[in-house]
Parts: C-alpha cells; structure tokens; sequence
C-alpha cells in the first residue's frame, strides 16, 4: 500500500442525517436518549402534570370568585378564596397608609418605573443623566411624596406605611445603598494601606458573622440605648441601615470575587500606559470584575428581596407581614383563606425575583456578545 | 554623541530570597534599538519592567529619560507616561472597542478631547494597518491583530521609549510575521527601542545591540554580527546552538 495520498475530488457537504436534527432530533438526544432517560422523562413528566393540575384545580376549577365574607369560602370542597384577595388587596399594597392619599405611593411608584424601564434598556442613550434621576433626585422626590410634610402633602409617619411600598422601599433602598458600599469595602479589602484592609476585613466579617434578624432586633431594640436622649431615628430608616449594612458585607464578597478575576496584567497596561492607580481601577479593572460578578450580584439582591420579610420580627408591616396580619380577621375565616393569602405571597415575590434573574441573565449574554474573551 | 534614555547603575533585584538581577550596567542611547534575549527565568522581563516600575529595584539608581525610578509616585507616573509597553499576552482591555482601548490613556492622561483621540488613534491603527477593527473588541480579532492593537495603542501615548516583553511568544507561527513588520517600520523610524525576544532574525534586520542574560547578569552584549559571528562566552555559544538550529 502506498504512503502517497492526494485528493482529487473535494467530499461532497451534506445535511445531517435525518432524526438527528431539528425538533425530533432534540427529542431523542436530551428526553429519550436511553432506556432509563426515556422511563425518567415519563416519570417526570407525571409528577410535573399531577402537580401542575392540583394548583389549576385549586386555585380555577374549585376557587372561589365572588362573595362578600366567609360564607361564599367556608363551602364544602372550595379551592381558594378569592374575594378575600379582592378585599384586601389594597391594604396589602399600601398598608395603613391614609386611604385618601394613596396616590402619592402609586405616583411616587409610576414615576420610578418610567425611569427604570429605559434605564434596563440598552438602546436608550443618556444613561448618565438617567442615573443621576434615579439615584439622586429620584429618592428625594419619592421619599417627600411617601412621607411628606412639604407642599401641602401632609405628612405621613413611616410607622403606617405597609405592605408591598414597604417591600418595595427596603428592597430598593437596600440595594441602593449596599451596591456602592459593597465596592468601596471589596476595593478597601484589597487595599495596599493596612488600616484600610483592616477595617474593612473587620467590617464585612462582623456583618457576615450576625444573622440578619439579630442585626434587625439591635437596630431597633438596642440602637437607641447608645443614641443620646431625645435623639431618635426612624424605626423604618434603622431596619434599611441594617439590612443595607448586611447587604453590603455579602456585595463586599461577591464584587472581591470578581476583583480577583480580572487578570493582572490588565492592572500592568493600565499603570504602563500612565493611568494612576485609581484611574486603572475605576476605568479598567472594576467594569470587568462588575460584569464577572453580575450573577453573584444580583443573587444577592434577589436575597436581599426576600429578606425584607424579616422586618417583620420589628413590627414592620411589609407585603408578607400585612397578609399574615390580614388572616386573623374572622369576617374572612375559612379553610383556604390562609392558603389563598399566601398562595399570593408566593406569586409575587416570585414574579420580582424571577424579573431581576431573567435581567441578569439577559444583561450576562449582552456582555458576551459584545466580544469578551 | 546622542543623549542616554535609559541607564541602568549597579541595580540589584530580589524576589523573596532569589536574586533576579545582578549588578546590571547598561547605557541605552537615545534612538538605539536593543535585543535581549536569553533562556527562560534568566531576568530578561524583569530588567524591563524595572524601566517602567512594574517592577522595583533594591538596589542601584534606574534613570529613565532624565528621571530617577525611585519611590515618587509622580515622577514614576511622568516616567509612564513616555515609556509604551507591548506585553507577551497583549493585555488588551476586553470590555473597550480598539478604538476605545487606544484612547483611553490620552484622554485620561494627557486630558486630550475625545475627538483629537479619536483622531490620533485612526492614525496609529492606520499605521499598524487594521483601522477597519477600530469598532470591534478586541476578543473578536485575532492574535496577531490584537497585538499589533496593543503596539498602535502605547504609540497614542507617543512615547520616547518603547519596551517589548516577548511580542511574538504568544503568537499562532504564522502571525509572527505582520507583528515583526510592524516592529521593523517602527524601528526604522527611530524609535528607541527594547526588546525582549528570541526572534533572532529580527534581532540581526533591526538591533544596534543584542544582550544575553543568564541567571540575572547580562552576560554579553555586543553588535548582531558579532553577537551572532563571533560569541565570546561559553554560555552565549551554547544558548545560541540550542536556538539556531
């Protein structure tokens, strides 16, 4: 046999073979590709149609829709009771917020979302000025709206705030504020001053140390101990500095891991280039570790989310905590009412929490199409 | 006879208890073109990143262009500032288009307006022949584009002195070549130049002068066609076999 090959004639290309691609394709490889995968699939796909018909026949077929007390739920055989959710559907929203100035939390609200939205989409310029709205003149305007006292609007104290605004204030301020402190503390641990490595070592395993609701009872039981006489803070405000400072020893982490990502000799052009230490930080190393850290980051604010519910042990009203209080009301008794309220609790915290997952997740794939290596 | 830019005297290094560098002498002119090259470990990177201060001396004086290397963060600064280095990995920032990459320090350093950056950039991507990748980033070009990016964004800076750390190691074979071309164009324009390569094909088109290092010493320095010709030491000879094949 000859050692000598030369190809005369280029092999013709082809599509694949029919059932190996496309739908069915699909189909075979990842559902069926073997005995047991099949029987798993099958199985699998029982349990997920047993369940998802037993919330359908729950909640649709044998909920409840109309009724104006107990008597429509307490029937034999009900699902969930839906008229209870009509009725209290505004306090869980507002909480014990003066019926009359309500508008104040919707407007204050409309006015956040039309400045987010085109702030989360990428084609839409002028972030810079947009940023400037949301993370300064926004609290502002929004804080005088909720709590007032200025231009006629009377003034609402903090402690008949409630429901999903309260949610929404500690979420918001708490990722607000435990972004930036996050990076400050991440930069401070990698500091090369010892003082500042220190103290913000110190800072972020003290906070990481605590659980969260023990952090809650000392900012609003042993605070004021320390506070001189006849100073006092908001109960609300210490339950947001809390949560903030706890938020941000996590972001400290999260951020430091991504710090140690970017390689060093992105540090090296920077500083052979002439960029001074801060300007190679700020220009250079931090959006890269940022955009490394986005899946570390936003599980925390989804954490975050889910932790204003431990506001609660201050007797704070957030979304969880006024339709827990709304169940014990007699006029609304019945087997399901409980389930029904938290049914809606669940849903709802889903629907943020997923909201801000798929955002990162499509914010992740926008950064890695844009040609990172 | 032509100022000095760079002088090293008696300069000593340490990493932990190992002696890097040892008792390096050197006097570059201004406009001359240096090759140093020698076997791996040898100190060949850190005697260059001494230039710049990514690296620091223990001991002896490091005067770049007129300016003493010592603990002044300014003067290490202004030393930056004219001294462009090209790295082995490119170090591109992936997250800036090329263009972004390259105006990045003028108009942070030299607060030049962005528009004259701009305009300064298309001309040195020009130079380096890739202005059409200006608007890509730089993990969508290949090798040999990104480092020739990385040659065209330390020229923005205009510097005096241009410092290569093994250009071409990290190179595909056949993207070596547009590489050197855009060495030897700069080169030929009076660049001062060093760098650290063992392209000695280069070394003998471009260099006034070809260093050997072994175990941190510059072991002998001399003209190509000597260096090449004519090796003095044992070492030289034998690292010279073992590459010249």
């Amino acid at each position: 046999m000859s050692i000598a090959y030369v190809r005369e004639r280029d092999a013709p290309l082809r599509p694949p073979p029919a059932g190996t691609a496309g739908a069915l394709g699909w189909l075979r490889e990842n559902l069926f590709s073997s005995l047991g995968n099949s029987l798993l699939t099958v199985l699998l796909a029982l349990v997920i149609g047993y369940l998802g018909w037993s919330v359908l026949d729950w909640a649709v077929l044998r909920g409840v829709w109309t009724g104006v007390d107990r008597a429509a739920c307490a029937i034999d055989n009900a699902g969930a009771c839906w008229p209870f959710v009509w009725e209290k559907f505004p306090q869980w929203i507002f909480g014990f917020y003066p019926i009359a100035e309500r508008w104040r939390p919707v407007t204050a609200f409309l006015i956040g979302a039309a400045a987010l939205v085109p702030m989360l989409m990428p084609g839409v310029g002028a972030k810079k000025w947009n940023a400037l709205f949301l993370l300064v003149v926004y609290p502002v305007i929004a804080f005088e709206l909720l709590a007032g006292g200025l231009f006629g609007l009377s003034e609402v104290e903090t402690t008949s705030w409630g429901g999903l605004t309260v949610t929404l204030v500690v979420a918001i301020t708490g990722i607000v504020f435990s972004l930036p402190l996050g990076i400050l503390l991440a930069l401070g641990r990698q500091s090369e001053l010892p003082i500042i490595r220190s103290a913000s070592i110190a800072f972020i395993e003290l906070w990481r140390g605590v659980p969260l609701v023990t952090v809650l009872f000392m900012a609003s039981v042993m605070l004021p101990l320390f506070l001189p006489n006849g100073v006092s803070l908001d109960k609300l405000m210490r339950a947001i500095v809390g949560l903030s400072l706890f938020a941000s020893a996590y972001m400290a982490e999260a951020v430091r891991g991504g710090l140690q990502a970017v390689a060093k000799g992105q540090t090296e052009a920077g500083l052979a280039l002439g960029l001074s230490r801060w300007q190679t930080t700020r220009k250079i190393v931090l959006p890269q570790a940022l955009r490394i850290s986005i899946p570390n980051i936003v599980g925390i604010f989804i954490g975050l989310f889910k932790d204003t519910t431990l506001v609660l042990v201050v007797s704070i009203y957030d979304f969880l905590g006024i339709i827990n209080a709304g169940l014990q009301d007699s006029k609304w008794a019945a087997p399901q009412t409980a389930n029904t309220g938290y049914f809606v609790a669940a849903l709802v915290y889903f629907i943020f929490c997923f909201a801000m997952s798929r955002y990162a997740l499509f914010t992740e794939r926008r950064l890695e199409q844009m040609g990172r290596r | 006879m032509p100022q000095t830019a760079v002088q090293f005297i008696g300069v000593n290094k340490w990493f932990g208890s190992f002696h890097v560098l040892r008792d390096i002498n050197l006097d570059v002119a201004q406009g001359e073109r240096i090759v140093i090259c020698g076997p791996s470990g040898s100190g060949k990177s850190t005697l260059i990143r001494c230039i710049n201060r990514l690296e620091q001396h223990q001991e002896g004086r490091i005067i770049v262009d007129g300016i003493e290397i010592n603990d002044d963060v300014k003067a290490i600064e202004e030393v930056r500032r004219d001294v462009g280095m090209v790295f082995q990995h490119f170090n591109l920032f992936p997250h800036l288009t090329v263009l972004e990459n390259c105006t990045l320090a003028p108009i942070w350093v030299r607060k030049m307006p962005k528009r004259e950056a701009d305009a300064l950039a298309m001309k040195f991507l020009e130079r380096v022949r890739i202005p059409e990748q200006a608007h890509k980033y730089p993990g969508q070009l290949s090798g040999g584009q990104q480092q020739r990016v990385a040659i065209a964004r330390a020229l923005c800076m205009t510097p005096k002195i241009m410092l290569f750390d093994e250009p071409t190691s990290a190179l595909d074979p056949e993207m070596v070549k547009e590489v050197l071309d855009t060495m030897v164009t700069l080169a030929s324009e009076g660049m001062t130049m060093l760098v650290v390569t063992h392209e000695m094909g280069f070394a003998r088109q471009v260099a006034d002068r070809v260093i050997f290092m072994d175990q941190g010493q510059i072991v002998e320095m001399n003209a190509p066609e000597a260096f090449f010709g004519n090796p003095r030491n044992e070492r030289t000879r034998l690292f010279l076999s073992q590459i010249l094949r």
